[in-house]
């Protein structure tokens, strides 16, 4: 079975970075990416993420679905984008350079594939990362850390017990709807899609039920052993913060420090090679 | 000796209730005792365990009266935080009991919640999992233990606290023979251990009584009706009388009209003292019973050859060359570990699990080119929650969802209902919606739904499990009525009655593989079997040693053939 969000442990650096730390880098990186479309900068982020994906040892094999998954949905992007709106590189650029002969509407020009290099490069530059984040961090220690970070405790061990019951779910999921093929209920690919989603409901609610009552259950097996006694708990899976988790968050708040920089020198979100030509 | 918990005329009534659902009780415990509960299904077991371990009042409301004391303080009087410091609770169900991500985070998660900072926090942890053996487990994911493992974890998980009380709720439900026998010495261990009192709630008496216990408490309806040693209790005829089943060595003695005393020592079937004139009575009760035939042969349903499967294409195999052959009305029992390919053995015949290798034949017909929905047709599968197959709100909706599937006519679908749910006694219950049934009445929910589709044989997963003797017989003695019917039946049980009692034939997997397929009496008499396939012995086999009865096994088989033909059959009929 497939676990999507999937903690996968591999000695590497990255690993050894607190959860509240690569939290705080994924939210600076991001935020770095997303204000600035300059095709330099974000081509240098595209190309460093990709070598802490390398750094943090985990294989292309790990990701490759949700890897695809982005993928077709990038690909989609562009071309809704591109139908759309053909135009829309050279509105931003101010210029209009065709490369072929024909001049229609849908005529490609320098500046809209230039636009779409751009929104590539973005993709490249934060989807790595979050996947990054997503595999090298252990919920119980991200729980931990968002704890130290100012998270309520009751909040912060609902996001690691989430994700303990996802394999659960998961597995329950399977068995309930195997039981309800052999009734009858259609779920492969033969009938349509209303069908299936048909089907689907019928599988949730004995999900939903069952899992109702391990709820109940749980908060109690919590409360016997103590949970939600204090204002303050500890975590087995705490780590202190050291010197590399300082500095990695030094250096993408500096990340984010030179993506405003930049677009205030260009004067745009956009980084213009036309304005010379 | 220091009293530890102490209930003075307590009665307890949930706010939701008209009646109270604890009456006047009366109980005490001791520093260190070890006290056995028992009772069928509603009598107030697992009430009186929440108003021990404080979820009564915190989370279940309700009224009481009288007064319960922890080491001479009310519990009104403290929180649930501070009960817990002194009582510790296993749940019945390991697989929620465990909260975090991993056996160590488990094992210190009343420790975090205490406040406890480094290096107590992982010494502590550490020393804990030594002392129930899950040391080299510590990184460990609860998917990736047995059910045993999970139950030394929750163990761990409340002995971090130093309590002076150890609640189990049903532990062994879940659990195989072998495993329940181990966590039986568990208890022991860690009660003796610590010099907690411990105090079991399981209605398997003859596996708890393995290891000695100071008292049983029996309850009904509500109340405390003995509360003696086990010697006692087991030479009274209270256990039968309020639907609790007596070990099966003690049932023997009765049927040969043995009179038990206490001072015979019947608590286990290694202490108990029979005189030569109750051997000579064993003897002429093994005597007086005809061997029992040998059934005719008969048609053969469903075929396997070969089978071989693995979940991923590289895996090492979890089903490897499975040659079986069920015959047509045939009630056969699938037994062994955990994780023996028993469940996986029953899904590739279904059909969910496709990509084996090997051979299926159902009435001389090819079986691997049918689909799950094609398969469902001629084999019903039963899961063992109920809850996980009910999609509907109402009952007839529910039984009718098969055939309204296959688009079958209103006809044809009232007739059909109405027959189903007849059978499985449900008709007057039709109009009902399924939330107000029972969990035994929902099993039976999901048997109708899946006879409406008039399968030839049905696969039951742990047909009985968390039931008590009364919900079980009935369940049970209804398998046997539609198997009478002609239904062949197929069970996948860890439960050593079930099969003695009611299957005809055991056939035993171990690590994927059938290492035994004959009668469950020669099966259960079989030292090599028991042990590889983790099942435990019949006491009964040792009682006939112990009478100098040389065909042990056949003295099972007769036992069982005497309770299924003549004690049945008188019950039946008062």
């Amino acid at each position: 079975m497939n676990n999507l969000f999937n903690y996968i442990d591999r000695p590497s650096p990255i690993h050894r970075l607190t959860g509240a730390t690569k939290f705080v880098c994924l939210m600076l990186w991001s935020a770095a990416a997303m204000s600035t479309y300059d095709t330099r900068f974000l081509a240098i982020l595209g190309a460093a993420s990709l070598v802490m994906f390398k750094v943090s040892r985990i294989k292309y094999k790990d990701v490759s679905f949700l890897l695809s998954f982005t993928f077709v949905f990038l690909i989609m992007n562009n071309i809704l984008v591109y139908l759309f709106s053909p135009l829309h590189g050279c509105e931003i650029y101010n210029s209009t350079t065709y490369l072929l002969p024909y001049t229609g509407h849908f005529a490609p020009t320098a500046e809209q594939l230039f636009y779409h290099l751009n929104y590539f490069l973005k993709y490249l530059a934060t989807i790595p990362i979050v996947l990054l984040f997503v595999c090298t961090t252990n919920p119980s220690e991200f729980a931990s850390s968002l704890n130290k970070i100012g998270v309520k405790y009751s909040v912060a061990y609902s996001v690691s017990l989430a994700l303990r019951y996802i394999p659960d779910v998961q597995r329950q999921y399977h068995e309930i709807s195997q039981a309800s093929q052999a009734r009858g209920i259609e779920m492969s690919r033969k009938t349509n899609i209303v069908n299936r989603l048909k089907s689907a409901s019928t599988i949730l609610i004995p999900l939903i039920l069952t899992s109702m009552d391990r709820i109940e259950v749980i908060s109690n097996a919590m409360e016997l052993r103590g949970f939600g006694k204090r204002d303050k708990r500890t975590w087995y899976m705490a780590h202190p913060f050291r010197r590399p988790d300082i500095v990695c968050m030094i250096v993408c708040a500096i990340l984010v420090v030179i993506a405003i920089a930049l677009n205030i020198i260009n004067g745009s979100r956009f980084y213009n090679p036309f304005m010379q030509i | 000796m220091e009293e530890l918990l102490k209930f003075e005329n307590f009665t307890f009534q949930y706010n939701a209730q008209t009646k109270p659902t604890l009456i006047d009780i009366n109980l005490t415990v001791h520093k260190g005792e070890k006290i056995l509960i028992a009772g069928p299904s509603g009598c107030g077991k697992s009430t009186l365990i929440h108003c021990i371990n404080g979820l009564i009042p915190f989370s279940y409301k309700g009224e009481n009266r009288g007064r319960l004391t922890i080491k001479g303080k009310d519990t009104n009087k403290m929180s649930l935080f501070e009960i817990s410091k002194s009582v510790g609770t296993v749940l019945q169900d390991s697989d929620a009991q465990f909260v975090g991500m991993t056996v160590a985070e488990d094992i210190a998660f009343a420790l975090e919640n205490d406040c406890v900072g480094e290096p107590k926090l992982h010494d502590t942890v550490n020393e804990v999992a030594g002392l129930v053996n899950v040391d080299k487990l510590l990184d460990h994911a609860p998917t990736e233990l047995s059910g045993g493992q999970k139950q030394r974890v929750s163990v761990a998980g409340v002995m971090v606290d130093d309590v002076e009380l150890l609640l189990f709720d049903e532990p062994l439900a879940n659990l195989d023979p072998a495993t329940g026998k181990q966590a039986v010495e568990l208890i022991d261990n860690v009660g003796k251990r610590t010099g907690a009192a411990v105090i079991i709630v399981e209605h398997r008496l003859e596996d708890v009584l393995y290891k000695d216990v100071d008292r049983i408490v029996l309850m009904y309806e509500g109340r405390i009706i003995r509360d003696c040693t086990p010697d006692e209790l087991l030479s009274e005829s209270a256990l039968k009388e309020h639907g609790i089943r007596e070990p099966l060595y003690i049932t023997a003695l009765k049927y040969s009209n043995v009179n038990i005393t206490p001072d015979m020592k019947p608590g286990h079937i290694d202490t108990i003292r029979l005189s030569d004139s109750d051997m000579k009575k064993v003897f002429d009760f093994y005597e007086s019973i005809e061997e029992p035939k040998e059934r005719g042969t008969r048609d053969k349903l469903l075929e396997v050859s070969d089978i071989t499967f693995a979940y991923k294409e590289g895996h090492s195999p979890v089903l490897k060359n499975i040659n079986l052959c069920i015959d047509r009305g045939e009630m056969v029992a699938i037994v062994g570990t955990n994780g023996a390919g028993k469940s996986t053995f029953s899904k590739v015949i279904c059909g969910f699990e496709p990509g084996y290798e090997g051979k299926i034949t159902f009435a001389g017909e090819d079986f691997d080119s049918l689909s799950i929905k094609e398969r469902a047709e001629h084999i019903g599968f039963v899961l063992q929650n109920p809850n996980q197959m009910i999609s509907k709100v109402m009952i007839m909706d529910e039984v009718a969802m098969g055939l309204r599937l296959r688009g079958a006519s209103e006809e044809e679908i009232a007739t059909k209902t109405e027959q189903a749910l007849k059978i499985c006694g449900l008709w007057k219950f039709r109009n009902w919606p399924i939330s107000a049934l029972s969990f035994g009445q929902k099993k039976r929910v999901t048997i109708a739904s899946i006879l409406t589709l008039e399968p030839e044989m049905i696969i039951l997963d742990e047909p009985t499990a968390g039931q008590d003797y009364r919900h079980y017989t009935e369940i049970m003695d209804f398998l046997k009525e539609i198997n009478e019917k002609g239904v062949t039946v197929l069970m996948i049980t860890h439960d050593m009655h079930l099969m003695l009692e009611y299957a005809e034939r055991a056939v035993v997997f171990s690590d994927g593989r059938i290492i035994a397929d004959d009668t469950c009496a020669s099966i259960i008499t079989n030292p090599d079997i028991v042990r590889e396939a983790n099942l435990k012995e019949t006491s009964l086999y040792e009682l006939a040693k112990d009478c100098k009865i040389e065909d042990g096994t056949g003295f099972v088989r007769r036992f069982i053939d005497y309770e299924r033909t003549v004690v049945n059959v008188k019950e039946r009929e008062a």
